[in-house]
């Protein structure tokens, strides 16, 4: 991380990185350059912070969204919560405060969080039948409710201005070059009080992968889980989506990799799988600000352009796929 | 531990799957449920497990209404080797066996000596100790049956609900499952598609028939001549054997009326 917060537009030595941040967390050491020291501690730090809590986040959310519909292919995504925060935030970006009347004041980021809540809510609502939420109707509830949401996204669209167009599309595609420490702490917390929590669930998760008949039967009440969790991983989505825009493919990657890597035991699995997203999308970050310097391009790009060949790879490798 | 269902009633989306049921098992008792698709077996095996709730009627386990009893502590009781393969791909066999520790632990539990103990002896009571490390998804179906075996008895359960344990094994695997289940000495409840194996395995037979008991009782005495005619529409007769085990002789030809198209068995 800290070779991360070195390297950018402008390249600081990984010295001087450390004594900036040396200096501000235990006050000791001279402040330094004033320059530096705001490339450092206000740029790039929170930056490189967001980016790994971000990472994290989606990555859990993706795995614990794969086991409560025994979908490989689930994902924040295809169950239609970042469908969701998108119009939000596409709303407050063409239309602002002028047609939305309240709705203008919670700014982006909120207007972000409370779609993804709806569309989650939602998915939620249309998911179940007598009381009961079946997998199968839920990841189609899901694709269903995203692709409404889609198109009502793409219409906002077409009546924005140019200008508003870049940045509806910069958000969309997702970054964390607008950080500040003042977001740092409620993201931090969502993420790792639900990895901590998701992983305590982590037994019963792993009886879900047995089917839900054979759950029962292990004295697990399947429909409350699974209502638990979708709350939670909405919750979760939906906190980091606000702060970092519609980022695609960490979460449908990264818990895969990590379940080929060491197995599906979810109380492994979501820790170690929160772990690899966060130094995953520090690594897409950097990236993404180096390779076009001084130039940024959008993280969803390079998330996906990265990691699929890689995913390839390890997917030919894997015996087990082949049996099932 | 002792079964008893009686009085149960189940009706889904208002057609009638089960009518007054009553069916018990004495302790150490192995009761196969037999009777053609679509009778409600499965249906009956649910509201065992504790994942149907009746309308009427009551499931007891040992002393207690099932559902007076939390799903953990119904699970502590009962353990289900069911047909519903889930999505087991990532996790080892041992992983698998541990499942049956599931009900044992609340969100805070961590692995003990106890579980520990479990699990090897159910790994190798059912034998799966030599592929205890490989992935479940790259067993053959003799492997994975013995494997949830394995799990329901890492549960160390007081009854044993099985839903076709032995369906689409070779026949050396289906004796081999039989005399394991057998060996075990826990009271059993086995939903078994064919007669024979149902006849080899269990003390008691349950025949359901349209959703209700038709005959129960003794394996001579419930697959009669006319109970095969009218449930399962073979000819057939039943005799014990010198060597003790109860065979079928079915007539070569099937009975000459329509059969109509079977429903799927809920």
């Amino acid at each position: 991380m800290v070779v991360a917060v070195s390297i950018g537009a402008v390249d600081i030595p990984v010295g001087d990185v450390w004594g900036v941040l040396l200096h501000h967390v235990t006050g000791r050491g001279a402040a330094g350059d004033p320059a530096l020291d705001q490339i450092v501690w206000t740029f790039r730090t929170p930056r490189v912070a967001l980016a790994a809590v971000v990472g994290a986040g989606l990555a859990v959310a993706g795995a614990v969204l794969q086991t409560l519909v025994s979908n490989p292919l689930a994902d924040p995504v295809v169950l239609g919560f970042s469908y969701g925060a998108s119009l939000g935030a596409v709303l407050v970006i063409t239309l602002g405060g002028v047609a939305l009347g309240g709705l203008g004041g919670i700014g982006v980021s909120g207007a972000a969080f409370v779609g993804a809540l709806a569309a989650g809510a939602l998915v939620f609502a249309l998911g179940q039948r007598r009381g009961r939420l079946a997998p199968t109707r839920l990841v189609l509830a899901g694709v269903a409710v995203g692709y409404v949401l889609l198109s009502v996204t793409s219409f906002v669209q077409l009546l924005a201005t140019p200008t508003e167009l870049r940045t509806v599309m910069f958000w969309m595609l997702g970054s964390v070059a607008g950080a500040q420490w003042s977001q740092l702490p409620g993201v931090t917390v969502v993420v790792l009080a639900s990895t901590v929590l998701l992983t305590l669930f982590g037994r019963r998760l792993n009886a879900l992968l047995a089917g839900d008949e054979s759950a029962t039967a292990l004295g697990v009440d399947v429909n409350r889980l699974r209502a638990v969790l979708l709350v939670i991983s909405a919750l979760l989505t939906g906190t980091v989506i606000a702060v970092a825009g519609g980022i695609g493919f960490v979460g449908l990657m990264i818990p895969h990799l990590v379940r080929l890597t060491i197995g599906a035991d979810h109380r492994r699995l979501l820790p170690l799988t929160a772990l690899l997203g966060a130094i995953y999308l520090v690594v897409v970050d950097l990236l993404s600000r180096t390779l076009s310097r001084p130039d940024e391009l959008p993280l969803g790009i390079l998330t996906a352009l990265l990691g699929a060949p890689f995913f390839l790879w390890l997917l030919r490798r894997n015996k087990g796929l082949d049996t099932v | 531990m002792k079964l008893t269902v009686d009085q149960l009633h189940i009706t889904l989306d208002r057609k009638p799957i089960l009518r007054d049921v009553h069916l018990e098992a004495a302790k150490g008792d192995i009761v196969g449920l037999v009777g053609p698709n679509g009778s409600g077996k499965s249906t009956l095996l649910r509201t065992v497990y504790r994942s149907l709730r009746p309308a009427t009627g009551v499931v007891t386990v040992g002393d207690d209404d099932v559902w007076e009893l939390s799903a953990r502590t119904a699970a502590r009781r009962t353990a289900a080797v069911l047909q519903d393969a889930g999505t087991t791909t990532g996790l080892t066999v041992t992983e698998i066996v541990a499942l049956g520790r599931t009900p044992h632990h609340g969100l805070l539990g961590r692995d003990g000596a106890e579980d520990r103990e479990a699990v090897a002896e159910a790994v190798a009571r059912c034998g799966v100790g030599p592929f205890a490390d490989r992935d479940y998804a790259t067993l053959s179906g003799g492997e994975r049956q013995r494997v949830l075996l394995a799990r329901a008895l890492a549960q160390r359960p007081q009854l044993l609900v099985l839903d076709e344990l032995t369906n689409h094994l070779d026949i050396r695997a289906r004796f081999e499952l039989l005399d394991l289940i057998r060996s075990t000495g826990i009271t059993t409840l086995a939903v078994l598609h064919d007669l024979d194996l149902a006849a080899r395995l269990c003390d008691h037979l349950v025949v359901l028939h349209e959703g209700e008991v038709v005959a129960a009782g003794p394996v001579l005495d419930v697959l009669t001549p006319d109970l095969l005619r009218d449930v399962f529409g073979v000819r057939g007769s039943t005799e014990r054997h010198a060597d003790g085990v109860v065979r079928i002789t079915y007539a070569a030809q099937p009975l000459a009326h329509d059969r109509e198209p079977e429903p799927v068995d809920q």
